[in-house]
């Protein structure tokens, strides 16, 4: 399965990015393995608006069943959740951490938006 | 005579200038522009005679023809559009009815649907015809809006044009296709700090412009300085006055109050007319 995670930097020890749509870069992690299989520097983290959508957009196509992140708005949720991906918002602390709770059963997956629209503008 | 009635800091006093400069001249409509807090109507009261929504339109999918090629969601540059394996997805509050998504799409799988943005009232009061655009509550774009609002502008006799405040899309909206604009403002640092952004987009958008400066008495000589350097002619300076106050906080027009504001905006009105009038259409 493919985890995709918000992150501020290209690595497993950095720290999960609070924002979805803006975040800096989108890993994809294989969850057996643990290891990154894709994904980057996020190109649509500066958007003038809409990044959610296309972030999401972006998780999806690259194959992501999950989603790990800070916050996420309601643009960006409504396009997961149409991709039947799983979020989990309110993650913090590193992204290999992250993971590693997901895969013991210790994160709870969100069933609507976190925040308000633009919020990872400010 | 089309003149827009603009100010970059809002609550400067724009509304003001633009009701009783309507009252004082007379035969003239008022376009309130300032679709996200219309409120000229609040101090004209006046009689309602049509209200219309109005539309815009968005994208809609005919999902017998969507191949999800995805060419409509990479061309929006709004990231309206989202394209999934087996979806097609429309975020409408981001799209901007640009039109591109229609022309790319190698399938023609597009189609149209409309979405009600706002309101637009006509009313009369005395010989003043306001036309009002009402943004519905949580849109986040007035210019289709404001646009509307303008193509009810008359081809002749005069039209003040009441522009949201700032800089942005909406206010460039409002008060491109005048003849001048007259920029109110205050002499304080944050007055001058908006007056130069503004006065820098009529001058881009080729307007000749004018200055009034309301509670002129107060704060700094800042915005003095920056119009005599800039060769912006000051057509009016209304000093701090408590009876102003209280006539707009009661919603009256200070022009009904006082033979002196009477006189004070007829200086305005003669002061634009002299100024520009030699662009009266």
């Amino acid at each position: 399965m493919k985890i995709a995670v918000s992150a501020s930097d290209n690595n497993l020890d950095t720290m999960v990015d609070p924002r979805f749509g803006r975040c800096a870069y989108l890993l994809i992690v294989d969850s057996q393995t643990g290891e990154i299989v894709s994904g980057g520097r996020n190109e649509f983290a500066a958007a003038g608006g809409g990044a959610g959508t296309q972030t999401a957009q972006w998780a999806i196509r690259e194959g992501a069943e999950v989603v790990l992140t800070g916050n996420v708005g309601p643009n960006a949720y409504n396009v997961l959740r149409a991709g039947k991906v799983k979020v989990y918002a309110g993650v913090s602390g590193s992204v290999r951490d992250a993971i590693a709770r997901l895969n013991k059963g210790e994160l709870s997956e969100i069933s609507n938006s976190t925040v308000p629209p633009h919020s990872g503008m400010r | 005579m089309r003149i827009a009635i603009a100010s970059g800091k809002g609550g400067t006093g724009k509304t003001t200038v633009a009701v009783n400069l309507a009252l004082m001249r007379g035969n003239v409509q008022l376009l309130d522009c300032d679709v996200e807090d219309p409120d000229a109507a609040l101090f004209l009261h006046p009689q309602i005679s049509t209200i219309s929504s109005v539309y815009v339109t968005v994208p809609r999918v005919l999902l017998h023809r969507c191949i999800f090629c995805a060419e409509c969601a990479h061309f929006c540059a709004y990231n309206a559009l989202v394209v999934l394996p087996d979806q097609w997805l429309v975020t409408p509050e981001l799209c901007k009815d640009c039109g591109g998504c229609y022309l790319v799409c190698p399938e023609d799988a597009l189609t149209t649907e409309r979405r009600k943005i706002g309101l637009i009232q006509f009313g009369v009061s005395g010989s003043v015809n306001v036309v009002t655009g009402d943004l519905q509550a949580g849109e986040a774009m007035p210019s289709p809006l404001i646009r509307r609002v303008k193509q009810e502008a008359n081809k002749e006799g005069w039209v003040i044009v009441d522009a949201p405040p700032g800089t942005s899309c909406a206010m460039i909206t409002a008060i491109e296709g005048c003849d001048a604009c007259v920029l109110v403002t205050e002499p304080t640092p944050f007055g001058l700090h908006d007056l130069q952004l503004a006065s820098e987009v009529v001058k881009i958008l080729g307007l000749p412009c004018g200055v009034v400066i309301n509670r002129s008495d107060l704060g700094d000589s800042g915005v003095r300085e920056f119009c005599r350097d800039k060769g912006l002619p000051v057509l009016l300076e209304i000093p701090f006055d408590r009876g102003l106050a209280v006539a707009y906080s009661r919603g009256v027009p200070v022009t009904y109050v006082s033979e002196h504001w009477r006189s004070v905006f007829q200086e305005l009105l003669d002061a634009i007319e002299s100024r520009f009038g030699d662009k009266k259409r």
